[in-house]
């Protein structure tokens, strides 16, 4: 009977046929449920593990890097931070608002069950465009999710991304990243231990959402599925219960009592059971009549599969467990016994009486090399540079109106970014800077990747991913400690999309090697597909840093009569995959800009030191846009003009050079500046000077361009919410 | 001198207001649970914001009716200090200590940004230590911030100089893109007749350090210090 049914749970008829010779019979029912979840993509990176192995994944402050459900690095001799990035993409397009707000709850418990206090959230967006279907309702309903589920569990949003691409058109990609402290001896393991120790259930009762979650994630989307057909399995989040949970799981933690815990996430008690008992090497016994039910008659596959929302299994001491219970119960979160460790290593369900499951702990889920294909990308496009001042200007002002450039007030005001009153540096800026109180040290956080560069050169692309993110640490002081990412490709079984995955896989490797930055924990997504329209290669890179003292610059020009610097080398023909392209003459093609990680690693020290020094008083680096788009953002916030003069054709001015960040020094430190900068042969050039005008001016080779900061600030202001017509 | 932070169930802003009152300010400060029916010996009570019982029903709406909101409300009573932020404004309104609501933001969403506001009353234990007429900014993060009264209670507010602080420009003047969430009179925080009892939207105690972008909420806490131990 069960043979019937295995492609519902996902299998493949392979898969089947491996699954029958490793129990030696045919499995039931409900074990065809646990291994169909446990064996998902989702779950078991049967297509990716062959290349994560490659990723560095050891430095001097790594506590944590694999095994566990996030990443911990050590800040100082008594700290550590536990981060990790994950996504929430195929329920967020089926319903935007649970998608995201869930998404949410579910990276916080991978950090609080680790031990560490959740301190930072922030989120990784990707739309499509303006016009295709419902995607102003997209926008504004993730925003809110997150929101509605950040701000009300008190942990502050400070900061993320937004890209925006017809390749997201029918996938939304959100991600969403969570950071905790914890001191060393406070970090709890997902490892289940202990004969006789009892599996206690806490959190939300068990209902039918999200059944199935983990194997709609690990498909594609098909136009012929209806909506109603997915929608149950998105689940639906309940951010007072997660606030509470936090809380209790925590205080239940300072006791000692708890041996092991994690989440019910994906595939719910299936995988946290199995999981851990896995990681211990031991076995237990669940008894389904014990779990605490939203509704009556769930079939016992069913409740082995529900991904209702904020529940947790704890593995607790044996003679504590009241005590336990104790602690959920003051915070008004149900609990209960359901099962307890044995030492045989198989995982018994008992339902009714029965016993419907009895397999191993661990069933060696299948491991593919799945075939892969390079493709050749696109020709470079005719570039058809501006003709005079008047060309110039329209374009600049038709980038500074894009979602990717213009101000994302509209969606971090909708974030309590101040809650925990840790944060010095707010969103809108290149990196986040949380203080940690009474401590001398602070945490850094940036988000970066950039699509369209990965799709012309997936190696490349995540190359300038890991670059751009350390840039921007450096932009506040501080030092990369480690990084996260979360890998969101198309369908695995396309050798092309495969392909797009090892290269990305090989950036990560290689940038991170190049930098010395350890990778501590991850996560994969694929199947971000509809039909046959495949995501962009999309490898979002978190990037968290350490800074010794507090003082730091702003990203944004304070006042007029100072000098503005390049320091880096401008690059004239970086245009393949930059908004120039994308936004004026609406084609991709060509080589992604240059990465030269090697002097990169030099200038950073070189940006680091010049901030440490005070001798300079802003700092922000060319990125999307080019050296026009970087100066203009950094007139906007406090309408400072500027006048520049380079020595390049205009269109250059919107060409993305890679490692080059503008700076500005009073007059009197011009000097010292310069003279360092040739003594560390760093290249370091002055542009011009800030205005206290309503007025820009650039004189490039050929002619000049002027206009108004205001009118340009206006367009900068108003572009995302004009650009998805958001209230 | 000995200060209360109240903790609800959802309440966020607990740990912030215990480092600020306790380590910046260096009262005595303890938590006390919801669930508790006595405040003895405190000279301070706070309630936090955050989300109390999720905001479920209406914000503040279940919170005020918790066990300890009779010990709130007999401190008051015979003048101890105590002040709401954000949701703890919430709660006082719903509790009835505070006249009026808290209705949804005019334009329906979250605003998580800074205002400028004018201290209207500089005579309560909260706001001495202000210029009457100065202007200062605060941070705000809130859903339900709109205040609203009857015009026979605004007439009362008015009258007895019970308006703390209005929602205002730089400059100092009220004007409706300066007003954040809609709420009546500008009003941003209220306090009883006496004095003694104080709600507001925004959030002092985010704005304490210099390195978290302003310390203009710092004097709501050194006033209290002052006059309380005096």
């Amino acid at each position: 009977m069960a043979k019937k049914r295995f492609r519902d749970f996902g299998l493949s008829e392979n898969e089947y046929t491996s699954l029958v010779a490793k129990l030696g019979r045919e499995p039931t029912n409900v074990e065809l449920a646990i291994i169909g979840a446990l064996w998902s993509e989702h779950c078991s990176y049967k297509s990716s593990k062959i290349y994560l192995s490659s990723m560095p994944r050891t430095g001097e402050r790594v506590v944590v890097s694999e095994g566990e459900n996030a990443g911990a690095v050590e800040l100082d001799d008594e700290l550590v931070a536990i981060f990790k990035v994950e996504s929430h993409n195929h329920p967020s397009y089926i319903e935007p608002y649970q998608g995201a707000a869930t998404g949410v709850g579910g990276i916080l418990r991978d950090i609080f069950t680790m031990g560490a206090r959740p301190i930072a959230l922030m989120d990784q967006l990707f739309f499509g465009e303006s016009k295709a279907p419902k995607m102003s309702h997209l926008v504004s309903r993730v925003v809110k999710g997150i929101g509605d589920y950040g701000n009300r569990v008190g942990v502050p949003t400070v900061g993320g991304m937004v890209y925006v691409h017809r390749c997201y058109n029918f996938n939304i990609l959100v991600n969403v990243f969570a950071l905790g402290i914890t001191s060393k001896r406070g970090i709890f393991s997902s490892k289940a231990k202990g004969l006789g120790n009892y599996l206690l259930y806490v959190g939300n009762s068990t209902g039918l959402d999200g059944v199935k979650g983990a194997i709609m994630a690990s498909d594609r989307f098909s136009s012929e599925n209806s909506r109603d057909d997915i929608l149950p399995t998105v689940q639906i989040g309940d951010p007072f219960v997660e606030k509470l949970l936090i809380e209790a799981t925590l205080e239940a933690l300072s006791t000692g009592y708890v041996v092991a815990l994690q989440d019910m996430g994906a595939a719910g008690l299936s995988s946290s059971s199995y999981e851990m008992a896995a990681k211990g090497d031991v076995g237990f016994v669940l008894d389904l009549d014990r779990v605490p039910l939203r509704e009556e008659n769930l079939t016992p596959e069913a409740i082995m599969l529900s991904e209702t929302q904020e529940r947790m299994l704890l593995v607790v001491m044996k003679d504590k467990v009241e005590e336990v219970k104790n602690i959920f119960n003051k915070w008004g979160v149900p609990s209960a016994v359901v099962g307890k460790i044995t030492d045989d290593r198989m995982g018994k369900v008992l339902y009714k009486g029965s016993e419907i499951a009895n397999i191993p702990v661990y069933l060696e889920p299948p491991v593919y090399k799945r075939a892969v294909e390079p493709y050749v990308p696109p020709q470079k496009p005719s570039l058809f540079p501006p003709k005079n001042g008047k060309e110039v200007e329209e374009i600049a002002s038709t980038l500074v109106s894009t979602p990717e450039i213009a101000n994302k007030e509209w969606i971090f005001s909708q974030y309590d970014y101040m809650v925990r009153t840790n944060t010095v540096i707010p969103p809108g800026s290149d990196a986040a800077l949380l203080r940690i109180k009474k401590k001398d040290v602070s945490l850094a956080i940036t988000s970066d990747v950039n699509p369209a560069y990965c799709f012309l050169d997936p190696f490349i692309g995540t190359l300038q991913a890991i670059a751009e993110a350390a840039r921007n640490l450096a932009s506040v002081g501080a030092e990369p400690l480690g990084v996260t990412n979360c890998l969101n490709f198309g369908n695995p079984e396309d050798p092309k999309v495969m392909w797009q995955f090892a290269r990305a896989v090989d950036g990560i490797s290689t940038g991170c090697k190049t930098l010395g930055i350890p990778v501590v924990s991850g996560n994969v997504s694929f199947y971000n597909q509809t039909d046959e329209n495949s995501v962009y290669p999309t490898p979002t890179i978190v990037m968290v840093g350490i800074k010794k003292d507090g003082y730091t610059v702003p990203n944004f020009f304070r006042k007029g009569g100072e000098k503005i610097v390049a320091i880096g080398a401008l690059r004239q023909e970086e245009f393949g995959g930059s908004l120039y392209q994308r936004y004026i003459l609406n084609k991709e093609g060509g080589r992604p800009p240059t990465v030269d990680l090697k002097s990169e690693i030099k200038i950073n020290d070189f940006v680091r030191f010049v901030i440490k020094k005070r001798l300079i008083t802003s700092v922000h680096d060319i990125s999307e846009g080019g050296l026009l788009l970087a100066l203009l953002e950094m007139s906007f916030p406090q309408s400072v003009g500027f006048t520049v003069a380079v020595e390049i054709p205009a269109v250059s001015l919107f060409s993305e050079s890679q490692g080059v960040f503008i700076v500005t020094c009073e007059d009197t430190n011009l000097d010292r500046l310069c003279y360092l900068a040739d003594s560390l042969n760093v290249h370091c050039s002055v542009l011009g000077d800030t205005v206290d005008q309503d007025l820009w001016t650039v004189e490039y080779a050929e002619g000049v361009v002027s206009s108004r900061v205001s009118s340009f600030s206006k367009l900068w202001n108003e572009g995302f919410s004009r650009y998805f017509a958001l209230e | 001198m000995r200060a209360a932070v109240v903790v609800f169930p959802g309440s966020n802003c607990d740990h912030d207001l215990f480092w600020v009152l306790n380590d910046i300010v260096g009262l005595n400060t303890a938590y006390v649970w919801h669930e508790d029916t006595k405040l003895v010996d405190f000279d301070l009570i706070v309630l936090p914001g955050g989300f109390s019982y999720g905001d479920y029903l209406r914000s503040g709406a279940i919170a005020a009716r918790s066990p300890i909101m009779d010990a709130v409300r007999d401190a008051a009573e015979k003048g101890r200090a105590v002040i709401g932020i954000c949701n703890g404004f919430q709660i006082l309104t719903e509790a009835g200590l505070l006249p009026g609501a808290l209705l949804p933001n005019i334009n329906l969403r979250f605003i998580s940004t800074w205002v400028y506001m004018r201290v209207e009353n500089n005579s309560t234990v909260f706001t001495h230590k202000y210029r009457k007429g100065e202007i200062i900014r605060m941070p705000i993060a809130h859903a339900e911030g709109r205040y609203y009264v009857d015009n026979g209670a605004l007439t009362e507010l008015q009258r007895n100089g019970q308006i703390v602080f209005r929602y205002s420009d730089a400059e100092g003047n009220s004007v409706d893109y300066c007003n954040p969430n809609g709420s009546i009179d500008f009003i941003a925080g209220i306090c009883n007749r006496a004095g003694n009892v104080l709600g507001l939207m925004p959030h002092p105690e985010r704005c304490c350090e210099r390195s978290l972008g302003g310390v203009d909420g710092l004097r709501v806490f050194t006033s209290l210090v002052q006059c309380l131990s005096s």
